[in-house]
Order: structure tokens, then sequence, then C-alpha cells
């Protein structure tokens, strides 16, 4: 092997294939990042518009929309109640039975119901009720509307004088945000009782009533807003990027397994960053 | 139309026909001819104001025509109905209310309220018998019937059908014929008012009793047939088109 090669090339070849190499990988990461950004740009204006037909068009057709929105919250609430449950649950007992195995070696055990407070409420709860949310219903909603934008049924209702924003996405938008809110207070009351049941069960010498005071005393009033809105703001972002792959550009049947796809993958970062938003506004209370 | 070219997001350019001019009078019966691919589909919904334009001035009623949903527009979108190919029943609903839905949309009623309407909708297609199953489990037969009675049930003023005999039965396409034929001389339903009518179809033989109007697709140009044309020689122009 001649000298100040590396893996049989010369050195001035190796550096040019690391330069491509890195050019390369630079413009992919580019790419990506730039596409990225053009499906937010695209996801907000879809959102400004969404509002301005919520604007517009409140209280039209209300006897359609109305049921519309029903079947959604079932859908997205009701339906996913068990699933919900049984996850918030193993959660609960999953976080309290660490903290335990560390409280416990310093003494320290009081702390288990602020831990809980902290990390069931404010982070847990609203995050996995909205990840099984767009697990279960934003792919649903993905196929629905894509397989209804790829046989023309959007353009048939065009042609019928009614607005798909109003009659597709608004119903979803509303249904998908209550069914997040309703689900993360099912799932972190679910959580926290599981949580005291193990800590019960480790013979922890805290009694219900205690356990809840103090539980209480944890968490702010505040806390109970942003936890609104926080679940609230992940329901109403769920919805928009799944409608927003299944119905903003012409699709063919057979783009919608990647649609679904690209929704699922952005969904998950934007819950994700937008977590992490209300993880700095919990820092600057 | 003025100078139209209709959209399309099928083809290469998004252009389907360039340059259309035409003037559509009140109860008039245009057959528009053209072979698969020639750009039927999206006139149609051009003609009905649901695929703007690439370029040129389309007006309804005297009215240029917008995009959006005001009521205005929406008015206006309504004196247009458009049964599209295969009826294009919603599936989340079923065949009852498919064909109610414009009504209880626009009216903002429940179903029961628009029933009576619905009903002799349901009565004059032959649908109550299918009234209650979910659109994608009925035939292309019904279906096409559907979408008839749901572009109707709002008594559009100009009804615009794209294909209305394809894939149907011979008795199936004697029933449009016969009620196209009632629905331009005036059908009790749409309260016994001439409707004007426009067929696309890529056969004109069905079509040369009926219509009073005929028009050509070919080469991405729309090209109206003289009014004195002899309609046997109809059939033929589409055969000369084919490779």
């Amino acid at each position: 092997m001649p000298k100040g090669s590396i893996i049989g090339l010369d050195t001035e070849t190796h550096l040019r294939a690391v330069r491509e190499l890195r050019a390369s990988y630079a413009r992919w990461l580019g790419g990506r990042m730039v596409h990225f950004v053009q499906t937010l740009q695209g996801v907000a204006a879809f959102g400004l518009i969404t509002l301005g037909v919520l604007a517009t068009h409140r209280g039209r057709a209300s006897q359609v929309i109305r049921p519309l929105v029903w079947q959604q919250v079932l859908r997205c609430g009701v339906s996913l109640l068990p699933m919900v449950l049984f996850l918030s649950m193993t959660l609960g007992l999953v976080v309290i039975g660490n903290s335990l195995a560390y409280t416990n070696r310093v003494g320290a055990s009081q702390w288990i119901p602020k831990v809980m407070g902290t990390v069931v409420v404010r982070e847990i709860g609203p995050m996995l009720a909205a990840l099984i949310v767009l697990s279960r219903a934003g792919t649903a909603i993905v196929i629905e509307l894509g397989t209804a934008r790829a046989s023309g049924e959007v353009e048939a209702l065009e042609v019928l004088g009614i607005d798909p924003i109003h009659y597709l996405v608004l119903p979803r938008l509303i249904g998908v945000a209550l069914g997040v809110i309703c689900l993360t207070v099912y799932g972190i009351v679910a959580a926290l009782c599981s949580g005291y049941l193990w800590a019960f069960l480790q013979a922890i010498p805290i009694l219900p009533g205690e356990y809840f005071s103090q539980l209480t005393a944890s968490l702010h009033p505040l806390d109970f807003v942003i936890l609104g809105m926080k679940s609230a703001g992940l329901g109403v972002l769920i919805a928009l990027v799944t409608c927003y792959h299944g119905l903003a550009r012409p699709l063919q049947v057979d783009e919608i397994a990647r649609a679904t796809i690209r929704a699922v993958t952005q969904g998950v970062i934007l819950c994700v960053a937008t977590d992490a938003l209300f993880l700095v506004v919990y820092l600057l209370l | 139309m003025t100078g139209v070219d209709v959209a399309s997001p099928r083809t290469a350019d998004g252009i389907s026909l360039r340059d259309v001019e035409w003037r559509i009078e009140p109860r008039e019966f245009w057959v528009v001819g053209g072979l698969l691919s020639s750009g039927k589909t999206d006139l149609c919904l051009t003609a009905a104001g649901a695929l703007p334009p690439a370029r040129g001035s389309l007006r309804l009623f005297g009215e240029e025509v917008g995009g959006g949903f005001t009521q205005g527009q929406v008015n206006q979108r309504l004196r247009v109905g458009l049964v599209q190919d295969g009826g294009l029943l919603f599936r989340h609903l079923n065949v009852a209310e498919n064909i109610a839905l414009p009504l209880q949309y626009h009216h903002d009623a429940t179903l029961e309220d628009v029933l009576p309407r619905l009903s002799a909708w349901l009565e004059s297609t032959g649908l109550h018998d299918r009234a209650l199953q979910p659109a994608g489990s009925v035939g292309r037969n019904w279906a096409q019937r559907a979408g008839l009675a749901r572009a109707c049930i709002l008594e559009p003023e100009l009804l615009v059908l794209d294909n209305p005999l394809t894939g149907l039965d011979p008795r199936h396409a004697r029933w449009w014929l016969d009620t196209l034929g009632l629905l331009w001389r005036g059908h009790p339903l749409v309260s016994h008012r001439p409707m004007t009518l426009v067929v696309t179809c890529d056969d004109f033989r069905p079509w040369i009793a009926p219509g009073r109007r005929y028009a050509l697709l070919r080469g991405r140009r729309f090209e109206p047939l003289s009014p004195t044309l002899d309609p046997g020689e109809l059939p033929r122009l589409l055969l000369d088109e084919a490779p």
C-alpha cells in the first residue's frame, strides 16, 4: 500500500471521496430540511384557511356538520379510551416503579407524588394521548381523505357547493382536539391511580389522601390551563397535518401509503417540538 | 366560455383543451363527443364551475365564476348540476344520505326534514329498495341514478352529465334516455321546468335522437358542429378519430 493511503486509495483521491461524501450528505440533509420547512409552510397556510372557514362558516349547515363532529369524537376519543387507559396505567407503574427504586435509596420517597405530578401531568399524559390519536385516528384520516381526493369525491363536494374544508376538515379538527383533551384527562387519572397502587403495594407509607394532596400541592393552577392548551394544541396540530397530507394536493391511489407515512412522521416531529416548546413555558413559570 | 383553456391535473402541461369558445343557450340539449382522454371530464367540471379554467373567461348565467364558497358564489354554482361518471357517490354515506346531502347542507335540515323530496326522487329513480345500502355496495347502474338524483334534488337550471351511459346495461340506458328527455321537457320533480342539458359521450349513436346541438373534442380542441350537419354522420366523426 503506498505511503499516505487509506484502503488502497492515494491520499488525494481519498480526500476527494470524503469531500464528495460530505457534500452529498449535506445535500441530502439540506434537501430534507428544505422539504420539511416547505411542508410546515403548507400546514400553516392550510391552518389559516381552516381558521378562515371556521370563522366564515360558523353555524352554517349545523345539522350536517354536528353529527360529523360527534362521529370524530367517538372515533378519536371514546373508541381509543381502553387503549389509553391500559397504556397510562402501565406507564404509571413504570414511572413510579423506577422512581421508587432511586428515592428509597436516599430516603426521599415522600417526593413520589411530586415526581408523578410533574412527569405524568406535564409530559407523559398529553404526549401519550396525542401519539395514540396520531397513530390510530390520524392514519385513518389521511387514508380517508387521500382516497376521497384520488377518487374525485372532493371535486364532487365542490360541485354540490359544499366547501371541502368545512365538510371534511372542520369536523375532524374539532373531533381530534376534543378527543386528545378527553384522553389526556382520563390517561392522567389512570396513570396517577396506578402509580399510587404500585406505591401502596411496595409498602410506601403514604395514605391516598396524603398522596393526592401532595400531588395537588405539586401542581400550579396554571398547570391545568397549560395542560388544556397543550392537549388541544397537539390535537389541532395532528388534525391539520393529517388533513393536509390527505387533501392538499392531487393524489393517485398508490401515493396514499406514502402520504400516510409522511403525515405520521411529521406529526410525531411536530408533537415533540410542541412539547419542547411547552417545556420552555413551564421553565419560565 | 371565452378563450378558455380547460385545466387538467392529468396531463403533462396541465391543459386538456385549448381555446374553448362555447355558449350554451337556455333549453338547449348539447351532446359533446370525444374519445378516451379527450378532456370530457375536465370540460364537464369546468362547465359546472368546479374546475377553474387555466386561462380565459368562464361565465355562468352571465356572471364570472369565482372559485370560492361565499354565499353568492355557491348560489351561482347551484344553478348547475353535474352528474359525474359512475355517479361518484360519497362512500361514507348510504344512497339516501348521498341524495339528500346537498339539500340538507344548503337548507340546514335533518334527513327527516327532507324526507318527502328524498322519497320522491328515490321513487322516481327506482332506488327505494337500495336507499339504506352503503354507497360503495351498489352497482354502477344504480350509483349512476343516485348521482342524477343528487344533482337534481336542488333543481338546477343547467344539468351537465359526464358520459352517463358508460357501463350501463341496455335497460338502464333506455331509462336514462327517457329520463333525460323528460328533464329536458320539464320533469314533475323539478317543477315541470325545462332543463338545459349538456351530455358528453364516446359514442354518438344513442344521442342522435335526443340531442339538438353537437360538438366534438379532438386534437385538444372543442369543435361545435354545424346545426345543419346530418346527425347520421355523427358516429363516423368519432370513428375517424380512432387510431
